[in-house]
């Protein structure tokens, strides 16, 4: 493993991008040749894998820089998810364009970060984990109860019975990202572009979005902001001595935390076309916090490797491999057995995660340079 | 010399212990003032409402014709005032230069987009607070430790690292809460050859909590003496060593024959 490292780090940097660039584009073609049926089960769950990625990277900013111990993660991303529902679910007549709608999504997502974190700013640890536990619990209760909102002054009736969430039913159909611009630019017939189910148009889509998210979260560590998030994750108090305005910092963590999830909320339910409650429960908010864990936490490229380690281990080798090997054994109901133990291994022999942080991650390079390298 | 800072009959107390009482104090520009006192006497109490992180309960604190009142500690940083702690406080799972440029926070300016999309003023903010950063730990001896974690180094390091942050802060009254505690006489010597040169480099005004005698005695332009959250003494070594009350109350006569053994 680690001659593999270090001969990997000694290639020139152009080569290291195009490696990875080449793998990256050629995954999904790749796995078409493997797969033998048209339905692409496999790259559909490494999409959803992909997903928890994103996911896992923002809850890196507010377990993993900032120490703010968060179980209702999965709450922006229901949040991200239904927020796009309103905007795009044809019932309510908006049908905002995909792509004004995921910016309004990730900031309404921010904004709910702050609205979570400002009670919260007291709370340190387990009280912090508690407030947020509950509030993952809320929003799925709430989501599946907005479906009759009925508001009443008097005899002035504001709202009757009007369907927000469409309930426990879900929602469906959503907005899809629509590309049909450039069809009259490049002469192509009408629809040449459409997006449809296609899980290789998706899994590019979730590769940028991914890419966006690394590249942000890499780039605030090594920022002022990123210190300083650190800093209060260390010592609050000290960091408050040091000039770290701990309330600000700490509602910045959670609303840019929440922004990510948003973004994922988005392009998850662009890609899967029908949301329900069910899909944003507390399981989603433990298993990203797993990820987060397991990898090692601030760890930023250790989040990305360990993510996608365990959730393909999740969606391809749980849900996928092993039920066809042991028809007889019931896999999926294992899952959980897994994950717990597999937390409680990591947290005896090796706490730091698989890929603790690394003490040169910490400045822009040419920052370095300016002093003449180390 | 101006007042740097000014204390009002400041009384802090908690529940029915009055750990300040009723205590005025002024400190003059870079001066190195010491605060002496037995375990309990109201010494760091009286560094937490200085430095914000206690109200005062009755009257006000002045530093640099500023009312810190109502204050929070990051705001009294941005306004000159750098601290280290009795028992080492620092960022251990971070780098000793990520330390210091924590310590650098309030001076440098960029937030989300700034971080994100780095454009060249801040990466010129993050160059030259690095380079700063990298030169205050040369400065305070610890030039090659900056990729150690602050937690692997060494005792008598991370007590320089506490001070290196604390400068990065930029401060005008950096203070010090007994920064010798847990130190070999050598490196109590280091420390306090250190201290001086800070103010006499940097114009600093240092104020410290010590229980090192040699070491208040040797560097301290004034003296005070803190005994139940009250003064009960104050003036320059000579004159502490020679009052009555601080013998009685606190050194003691032994303790008094000893340092005029040492003169």
């Amino acid at each position: 493993m680690n001659a593999i490292a270090e001969s990997w780090s000694k290639l020139p940097r152009m080569l290291q991008v195009g490696i990875v660039l080449a793998l990256i584009i050629a995954t999904p073609y790749l796995i078409g040749a493997v797969e033998q049926t048209s339905n692409f089960a496999l790259l559909s769950q490494i999409n959803r894998a992909l997903i928890f990625v994103v996911l896992a990277l923002g809850l890196n900013i507010v377990v993993g820089f900032a120490g703010l111990l968060d179980l209702g993660y999965a709450a922006f991303f229901a949040i991200g998810a239904y927020t796009f529902g309103v905007l795009t679910w044809p019932n309510l007549g908006i049908q905002a364009s995909f792509f004004i709608a995921i910016w309004i999504c990730a900031v309404v997502a921010a904004f709910f970060g702050i609205l979570v974190g400002t009670p919260t700013l007291r709370l340190r640890g387990d009280y912090l984990a508690i407030v947020t536990l509950a509030f993952g619990e809320i929003i799925p209760t709430l989501v599946r109860n907005l479906d009759e909102i009925t508001i009443r002054i008097g005899d002035w009736v504001i709202l009757d019975k009007f369907n927000l969430t469409n309930g426990p039913q879900g929602m469906n159909p959503l907005g899809r990202p629509d590309f049909s611009f450039f069809e009259g630019i490049f002469n192509m017939q009408p629809g040449a572009l459409a997006v449809s189910f296609d899980p290789k148009f998706w899994y590019f889509m979730i590769v940028i979005t991914a890419g966006f998210v690394l590249f942000a979260s890499r780039r605030l560590d090594m920022s002022r902001l990123g210190r300083a998030w650190k800093a209060i994750r260390e010592d609050e108090t000290a960091a408050d001595f040091m000039g770290v305005d701990p309330i600000r910092t700490k509602l910045l963590a959670f609303a840019i935390g929440a922004s990510f999830s948003g973004l994922a909320g988005v392009i998850f339910a662009s890609m899967i076309q029908a949301i329900f409650p069910e899909l944003f429960r507390f399981q989603v908010s433990i298993f990203l916090l797993i990820i987060v864990i397991i990898s090692g936490m601030g760890n930023v490229f250790g989040v990305l490797i360990g993510g996608l380690i365990i959730s393909t281990f999740d969606g391809v080798l749980l849900a996928q491999v092993l039920p066809q090997i042991l028809p007889d054994v019931d896999v999926q109901s294992l899952r959980w057995v897994f994950f717990g133990a597999g937390l409680i291994i990591f947290m005896i022999f090796r706490p730091q995660g698989l890929f603790p942080r690394k003490a040169k991650a910490a400045v822009i390079p040419t920052a370095l340079a300016a002093e003449g390298g180390d | 010399m101006a007042a740097l800072l000014e204390a009002r009959g400041v009384s802090k107390s908690f529940g029915g212990l009055i750990a300040v009482d009723t205590l005025d104090f002024v400190l003059e520009e870079q001066a190195i003032a010491s605060i002496i006192g037995p375990n309990g006497a109201g010494k760091t109490t009286f560094f937490n409402v200085v430095t914000g992180f206690y109200k005062p309960s009755t009257g006000n604190v002045l530093f640099d014709k500023h009312d810190i009142g109502g204050r929070k500690p990051n705001q009294l940083t941005r306004l000159g005032i750098g601290r280290t702690f009795q028992t080492i406080r620092l960022f251990n799972n971070m780098t000793v230069l990520e330390n210091v440029l924590v310590g650098m926070h309030h001076r440098l300016h960029a937030s989300f987009f700034g971080a994100v999309f780095q454009p060249p003023r801040v990466r010129r903010e993050e160059e030259e607070a690095t380079r700063e950063a990298m030169g205050l730990l040369d400065y305070v001896g610890l030039k090659g430790h900056e990729w150690d974690f602050a937690k692997n180094l060494p005792y008598g390091l991370q007590r320089r690292l506490e001070i290196a942050r604390a400068l990065g802060t930029n401060p005008k009254l950096l203070l010090l809460d007994e920064p010798t505690a847990g130190m070999n006489p050598n490196e109590t010597q280091d420390m306090t050859l250190f201290i001086r040169k800070l103010r006499d480099d940097r114009g600093l005004t240092i104020l410290l909590i010590e229980h090192d005698m040699h070491v208040v005695m040797g560097i301290s332009d004034t003296v005070t003496v803190l005994d139940y959250g009250k003064k009960i003494a104050e003036g320059t070594p000579g004159e502490i060593q020679r009052d009555e009350r601080v013998i009685e109350a606190y050194l003691g006569r032994r303790a008094l024959e000893m340092l005029k053994h040492d003169d």
